[in-house]
Order: structure tokens, then sequence, then C-alpha cells
């Protein structure tokens, strides 16, 4: 049953084939549900294949499809690596994307290119399968750079807008920066170790030196900032979001952003070697959370607020990476795919009912026109924020012991930003659902916007399944954990006592509850706080400014003074120079041939005489 | 000199060869220099007969016969035909050079090609190579010594020579003749018939 | 020996020198020509010295055919300089210069 794995990609690349080939026949909305039938059918068979792993002790299974590439005495082959890790992995991609198919048929109703839509989402599920079900880094490179094109073609869906094609080429160039990354671990990793497969690595790492291990680290977390928006390279998961929601719910919240956690997880094995590059990785975690979390309050879009929380939370998950809780760390990518699907999903409900109003200012009071929404979304909410017993709880309350056992300062940090979590998830949550129908003021000529309504029950199954885990999976922490272990490097944290888990546990409760009270108490039934969303939030800490005055403007200048300067004229010029050149010298050349037979007569003579000096000289 | 290979230098050797350098190079400078071509042949043939006298000193007497046969009496001849028949026969002005710098170029390439010739020569040794390849002369009978090389080595030449007098002959008759029935205006008047005196020439 | 070969080659260098300036110099289509056939001579001159000092005939059959050479071309050279001046009435060679660039 364990080698079932394949069809969960044969599923996915079937959808994805079946519908480019016979999509637009196919026309709306059978071709949404083509698509929702293969992704399920991957679930089911993920589900297949997790049965079959228990069955096997859960040990890590090799699959091998065919040999690729051979690279010298190398052979690159095409296998799947089927251990507890991409099991999990596998269950919560499909599961979530199932659902997120099963919403966008009824989201993206009477969209031109409905069926185009549902094409990328599949092939973006299949590269995203493969990336986290292959067995070598070079195919898991293939699904990396998979998962980026869909996101392009995702993001820039709505191409005949300038800023959502604009924001499709930031998320793709971003993540090619951080491509680099990757090549450069692979080279690294290829020559010292003559292998590219996980479990080679695994097995070769010691024989690395420190300074291998570091680069290769270091190269690794490059490549995971680039996919999975950390800091530096973040900006572009905010604009993104000019995405369709669903893409947003699903590639920006669930799976593709969680890529680069999962690459450093898979290469636990390696960062447990360079105590430089895991505190290099912490520190970059616990910035992204505190950054994101600080720049989430001021947002204004609904969103932004959601992107800049994917960010923070991902900063949690690479900071569990960095101080050696890879469980907790894939604990809280799973919660988190299910409480940040839930909300990007609710949010996109409430833009769907209010006709497409996104601004926070402009909605509220969408409590009772909008029950079924505004009930999983507080479940939603409250679970980011970490309050008790939901997943979201657990699953931070796991990053955060695991982050005191290796680093208070850091867990200082943290605490401050899961904070931050409640107050603005809550901000937006008031602002949203709660106090005057703000609305109805900017409604003006539009008349769907008096009566926003409740989406289609295609849009709210996979609402309330979202929340039903959201809820739930908080129990699943200590199993997964226990699953997980195997596939890990033991990183020699010490153990807490029951005691000392017993107070962070409840300073974590107490920290959620602070977040959302003080939040509650400040924005409820108030619209604006200039106040407390000073600019150099809402500007993201002017991240993207400095980027374009340090990097982009100059380039920008580098390309123009290339192609008014160099070209034309230092390029040209030397060409048609070149040209001009002969041009001249043929000009001369021709009054030679003046037509009088005597200085024809001439020029023999003083070629004779040349010809005779040259013999003279040689002579002598 | 009859046939003896005098092994040293003697007076009369000597002045004959001084004449004849003279007679050469004076003819020379004569045809360069004279304003008009009649005199430039004139003292052309006088450079050919210091050449023929030089060709007898050196026991070359059948082509000093030939060189005045031919080349004194006939091609000169011709020349001096032609140069009446166009009309050129007249002192024409030496000074004017519409080529900018001709001159001073010419005479200092000249200069140069024949310093250089000399030069060569003397460092040379003025002739080397190995002797009576072909045949060997025989001051005594160089006549028979050459027809017998032409008529048996150089025979192809010889009759290959004959075929370009041929061709040369045809090809002057068909360039100098009259084009066929055009009036070319102020053609040269070479009348056919007689023009009777005081009519004009038709 | 005789004659020093030196004597007779020099003053044969010298004759086509002069020839050569007067082909450059002289304007006349027929006075070069004249010219023309003044550095014959001087190679005409230096061929018959080699055959002397080597003692070979090969000289003077050069000679032999050279003069051939030269009466053939006279002729025709002659015969282009009659034809053009038909056109022209100008035996100045300076005026066919239109073959230029």
């Amino acid at each position: 049953m364990v080698y079932a794995a394949p069809w969960m990609l044969a599923c996915a690349l079937g959808g994805f084939v079946v519908l480019l080939a016979l999509g637009r026949r196919l026309g709306e909305p059978l071709a949404g549900w083509v698509a929702t039938a293969a992704i399920s059918m991957a679930f089911v068979v993920a589900v297949v294949t997790w049965i079959g792993l228990l069955g096997h002790n859960n040990r890590e299974i090799t699959e091998t499809l065919f040999d690729w590439l051979p690279i010298g005495s190398y052979q690159v082959k095409v296998s799947l690596l089927i251990d507890p890790l991409s099991v999990t992995m596998c269950l919560f991609v499909t599961g979530v994307s199932a659902l997120i198919h099963l919403y966008s048929i009824a989201y993206m109703h009477k969209e031109r290119d409905f069926t185009k839509f549902f094409v990328y989402l599949n092939l973006f599920v299949f590269s995203m399968l493969l990336l986290v079900l292959a067995d070598n880094l070079l195919l898991t490179f293939v699904g990396w750079e998979g998962v980026g094109v869909c996101s392009y073609w995702l993001v820039a869906f709505y191409f005949d807008r300038d800023s959502a094609a604009s924001a499709g080429k930031k998320a793709f160039v971003y993540n090619r920066i951080g491509d680099v990354g990757m090549l450069v671990a692979m080279f690294v990793l290829f020559t010292h170790l003559h292998t590219l497969t996980y479990l080679g690595i695994a097995t070769g790492a010691a024989t690395l030196t420190g300074t291998q291990v570091t680069i290769v680290v270091i190269a690794l977390l490059f490549a995971a900032a680039g996919k999975s928006a950390q800091i530096p390279l973040f900006n572009w998961l905010p604009d993104a979001m000019e995405g369709p929601t669903p893409v947003s719910a699903l590639i920006h919240a669930a799976t593709m952003v969680t890529a680069g956690v999962y690459l450093l997880c898979r290469m636990s094995h390696l960062l447990v070697l360079t105590s430089s590059g895991r505190a290099t990785i912490a520190v970059v975690g616990a910035a992204t959370a505190l950054v994101a979390a600080t720049i989430a309050t001021a947002q204004e879009d609904i969103k932004r607020v959601l992107a800049f929380s994917t960010v923070s939370q991902i900063g949690f998950m690479v900071l569990a990476v960095g101080s050696g809780a890879y469980a907790a760390a894939i604990f809280l990518m799973v919660a988190h795919a299910f409480f940040k699907g839930l909300l990007f999903l609710g949010a996109g409900s409430v833009i769907h009912g209010l006709d497409g109003e996104q601004d926070l200012s402009r909605m509220g009071g969408l409590r009772t026109l909008m029950a079924w929404t505004f009930a999983t979304f507080v479940i939603g909410w409250l679970a980011i924020a970490g309050v008790p017993p939901l997943s979201g709880f657990f699953a931070k309350g796991d990053v955060l012991k695991g982050v005191w056992a290796y680093s208070k300062p850091l867990w200082a940090i943290g605490l401050v930003a899961a904070l931050l979590t409640g107050y603005y998830m809550t901000r937006l949550f008031v602002l949203a659902f709660t106090g005057d129908p703000r609305f109805l003021k900017a409604a003006g000529g539009r008349p769907a916007l008096h009566e926003p309504h409740e989406s289609p029950w295609v849009m709210r199954l996979p609402l309330v399944v979202l929340a039903v885990f959201a809820a739930i999976a908080g129990l699943l922490g200590s199993r997964l954990d226990g699953f997980l272990s195997p596939v890990f490097a033991s990183t020699h944290l010490p153990a807490l006592s029951s005691a000392t888990s017993a107070v962070l546990v409840t300073i974590d409760g107490v920290v959620a509850v602070c977040g959302l009270a003080i939040a509650w108490w400040l924005w409820r039934g108030r619209a604006e706080r200039p106040e407390l969303t000073p600019q150099f939030l809402a500007r993201a800490w002017y991240w993207d400014d400095a980027y374009d005055a340090v990097i982009g403007r100059p380039g920008h200048a580098l390309a123009k003074t290339s192609a008014e300067v160099i070209d034309p004229v230092v390029i040209d010029g030397a060409v048609l120079g070149v040209a001009a050149g002969a041009r001249r010298v043929a000009r001369q050349l021709r009054g030679l041939q003046n037509g009088y037979v005597r200085s024809y007569a001439l020029m023999f003579a003083i070629g004779t005489a040349l010809l005779l000096a040259y013999l003279l000289a040689r002579t002598f | 000199m009859t046939g003896v290979l005098a092994t040293a230098r003697t007076v009369p050797d000597v002045l004959v060869f001084f004449a004849s350098a003279a007679i050469i190079l004076g003819g020379a400078l004569g045809v360069v220099a004279s304003k008009n071509p009649v005199h430039s042949a004139l003292n052309l043939i006088a450079t050919l007969i210091g050449i023929a006298l030089a060709f007898v000193e050196q026991q070359a007497n059948f082509l000093a016969a030939a060189q005045i046969i031919v080349y004194a009496g006939a091609i000169v001849i011709l020349f001096l035909f032609v140069i009446m028949f166009l009309g050129v026969d007249r002192n024409e002005s030496t000074r004017i050079e519409p080529l900018s710098g001709q001159r001073p170029l010419a005479v200092g390439a000249v200069a140069a090609v024949t310093g250089g010739l000399i030069a060569l020569m003397a460092a040379g040794g003025w002739y080397s190579g190995a002797t009576s390849v072909i045949a060997p002369t025989d001051p005594s009978n160089d006549v028979g010594v050459l027809g017998k090389v032409i008529f048996t080595s150089y025979l192809f030449a010889f009759e290959a020579t004959a075929l370009l007098l041929i061709i040369a002959v045809v090809g002057a008759v068909l360039l100098a003749r009259r084009p066929p029935s055009s009036v070319d205006a102020g053609r040269v008047p070479v009348t056919e018939h007689d023009v009777p005196v005081g009519e004009a020439p038709s | 020996m005789t004659i020093p070969a030196a004597w007779y080659l020099i003053v044969s260098a010298l004759l086509f020198g002069i020839g050569a300036a007067g082909v450059l110099i002289r304007r006349n289509a027929l006075v070069m020509f004249m010219c023309i056939e003044l550095m014959l001579n001087a190679a005409n001159l230096a061929l018959v010295t080699f055959a002397r000092v080597l003692h070979d005939v090969g000289g003077q059959a050069t000679v032999f055919f050279v003069l051939v050479v030269a009466a053939a071309e006279v002729t025709v050279g002659l015969g282009i300089v009659v034809a053009i001046f038909r056109k022209r009435h100008s035996a100045v060679v300076d005026d066919l210069h239109e073959l230029q660039g």
C-alpha cells in the first residue's frame, strides 16, 4: 500500500493534463469539479500511503520510478522518499488543496479564465507533491521551481491589472534569487559527498568540514528565505495578495511557503553539525516573526494583514527549526495550514460577499449577515491567537518550549511576537465583523453592497471542515512528535521538566488572552486609529523602498545606461565605426585610382624600389 | 678581334666600350629630353646603334646585325611613320605636368631602382651561375651556334614567335584601318583618289 | 677577360633607369613607347653580357626572341595609338583618364 505514492503524483498530473486538453470544452463548473476530484483522489492515495507506512513500522521507503540524469558516474534518479515527514506533508497538502479546489468552484464563478485557474492549481499541487516526495535535492528543486512558476501564474492571474502582473513578477524573481542558495548548496554537497539523495546526505554529513556544512546551511537558509518569505526576501508575499483569494489560501498560507521550512527540516542532519548555522536560522526566524507581526498591526487591507501574519508564523516555524525543535515546526506548519487556510478562505468569503471590498475600514457588522463565515472565522481567529484548547495554542506552545530550551532571549522575542499575533488578529476580527456596517457608507451606487450575502455551500463546506481541523488538531501534537522523530537528527536539547513546561504553557495562554483583550479594548467600535498605525509599520518598515533605492533604482539606471549609452554609442559605435573606418580608408585609397597611366607606372616604380630595398636589406 | 678571346684588357676594347656607352646613354637622354618626337626617334636610333656596337664588342655579331636591321631599320621607321601620320611631329611642351609630385617622385623612384639594381648586382658578384648550360658560345661561329640552338632547342618558341608576328600584323591592320563608311568630323584627310588642287577634300 | 661584365651591367642599369624615367615623365604616347624600347634594349644588353661571361648561347637566343616580340609589340601598340588618335585627336596619354575611382 505504501507503494501507492506515485499515484498521488499521477492524479494531480492527470488532472492537469485533462484540463489542459479538454478544459475549455468542459467549461464551468465541470472543469472545477474535475480538478477537485483529481486532488481528492490524490488525498485518498495519501491516506492509503500513510496507512501503508504505519504498517511498515514507520521506516523510510525509497521508491525509484526511473533513471533520470547521468552525471559522470552518478545517476540521478526520479525516486520518491516515503517517510513520516513526506507523508505528513502530503496529507495536509492534498487535503487542504482539495478543500480549496472545492471552494474555488464557487469563488471563481463567472471568471473569464475559470478553467485556466484549475489547470494552474492542479499543476501546482503536482509540483508541491513532487517537492515533498522527492528523495533527492535535484528532484526537489524541480518541484521547487514548479511551485514557483505556478505561483507566478496564479498571482498574475488577473494579468491585465498592472499591479497583479508586477506582483507575479516580484514573487517569481524573489523566489529565483533564493534559488541561488539552493544551487550553491547542491553544488557544495555534490562536490564533497557525490550524492544528492537525502539519505545519502544524512549518512555522509559527518564527513564534511564545519565550514562546508555552514556554507550549505546558510545557502539553504537563503533559499528557504526566498521561498518562505523570510527576511531578507519577504517583500513578495504581501504583494502576492493580488492573486485570487484561493490562491492566497493555498499557496501563500498552507503549502508553497512552507516548502522552505520543509527543506530545512529535511536537512536536519546537516543542521545539527553547525551551531552557527542554527543560530543564524533561529535569529532570522525570530526577527522575521517579530518584524512581520509589527507590520501586520498597521495594515488596512484584510488580505495584507493575513499575508504578514503568514510571514510571521513561518518565522516561528523557522525559529523552531533553528532551535532544533523540528517536530514542533512541522506541527505548527500543519496547524497553520488549517487555521491560516481557514482565515484566508473566510476573508475570501467576506470579500466575495462584499462584492470585492478588501479595506478593513469599510467592513464591519457582518456577524448576522454572514453567519457561517463569522462562526468559522472566530475559530480561525482564536486558533491563530493561541487561545486554548485550539490547535494554535498547542502548536505555538510546542514551538516556544523548544525555543526556551535553546535560547531565552529568542524565546522572549517569540513571546512578544505571539502577543502581537493575538493583537493584530483581534483587530482584524473586530474591524471586519463587529461594529457598525461601515460598508453601507461606501456602498454608494453598488447595489450588491447593500445586501452582503452568505457564500454558497460549496464555499461554506471547506470553511467548516477547516474549522473543525483547526480546532482539534491540537490533540495531534504529541502523536505527531513521536511519528516524526525518526526522521530528524537528534538535537540533544535538554528536556524540559514538567513544571517548566506547565509554566511556559500558562505564560503562552496568558499572553494570547492579553493580546486579544488589548486589541478588543483599543479597536472596539473604532474604524481607524492613526496613532496606532504609523506609516513606518504600514509601509513595512520601508523595506520595499529600501530595496528600491539600493538595488532597484541603480539597476534601472544601469539598464537605462546600457540601453541608451552603451548599446548605441559603444557597441553600435564600434561596429558602425569599423564600417565607417573602412569607408574612410576606401575613400582615401580610391584616390590612388586616378585614371592616369603614368601615375600607375609611378606606383610600379615605387613598388620596385621598395622590393629592391628589401632585397638589399636582406643581403646586408 | 676575330674570334680571339683576348685575355687582357686592351686599349681598343676599352675605347670601344666607352664609345658605345657614351652613344647609348647620350642617345637615351636625348630620347627622354627632346621636345620633338622626331628628334626622340632619331636619338633612339643612336642608342640602338650604340647597343649594336656593344653587341659586336661582346662577340654577338649576328645579334648586332639583327639589331640594326630589325630595330633601327624597321621598328624606328615604323615609329617615324606613325609620328608623321598622326601629325605630332612638332615641338610639344615638356614643361606641363598635370599630376602633382609626379616628376620628383619619378626621378626619386627611378634613381632608387637603378641604384638598388647596381648595388644588388655588386653585392651578388655581378654574375653567377653554371657556364654553358644551353650551348657554349663560339666567338668564331656565333651565327652557327645560335642558329643551331634556335632550330633545335627553341624550335617551338621560334614557331610561336612566327605565329605571333602574323597575329600582330593582322591585329595592326584591323586596329588601324579606317572605320568603314563613317565620316568623322575632322578626320585625317588621307584621300584615296586624287583631289584637284584648289578644291577642298571631300 | 676583356671588359669586365660589371661595366656593361652598369651601363645596362643606367639605360634602364633612363628609359623608366622617360616612361614616367613624358606625356606623348609615342615618346613613352620609345622609352619602353630603351628599357628592352637595356635588358638585351645585359643578356648578351651574361651570354659572354657564362659562355652560354642561351642569352643570345633570348635576345633573338626579345627582338621578335618587341617588333610585334610595337606593331600592335602603334596600331592602338592610331585608333585612339582617330577618336580623340590627341596623342597625349593623360587625356585618357576616364577609368578612375
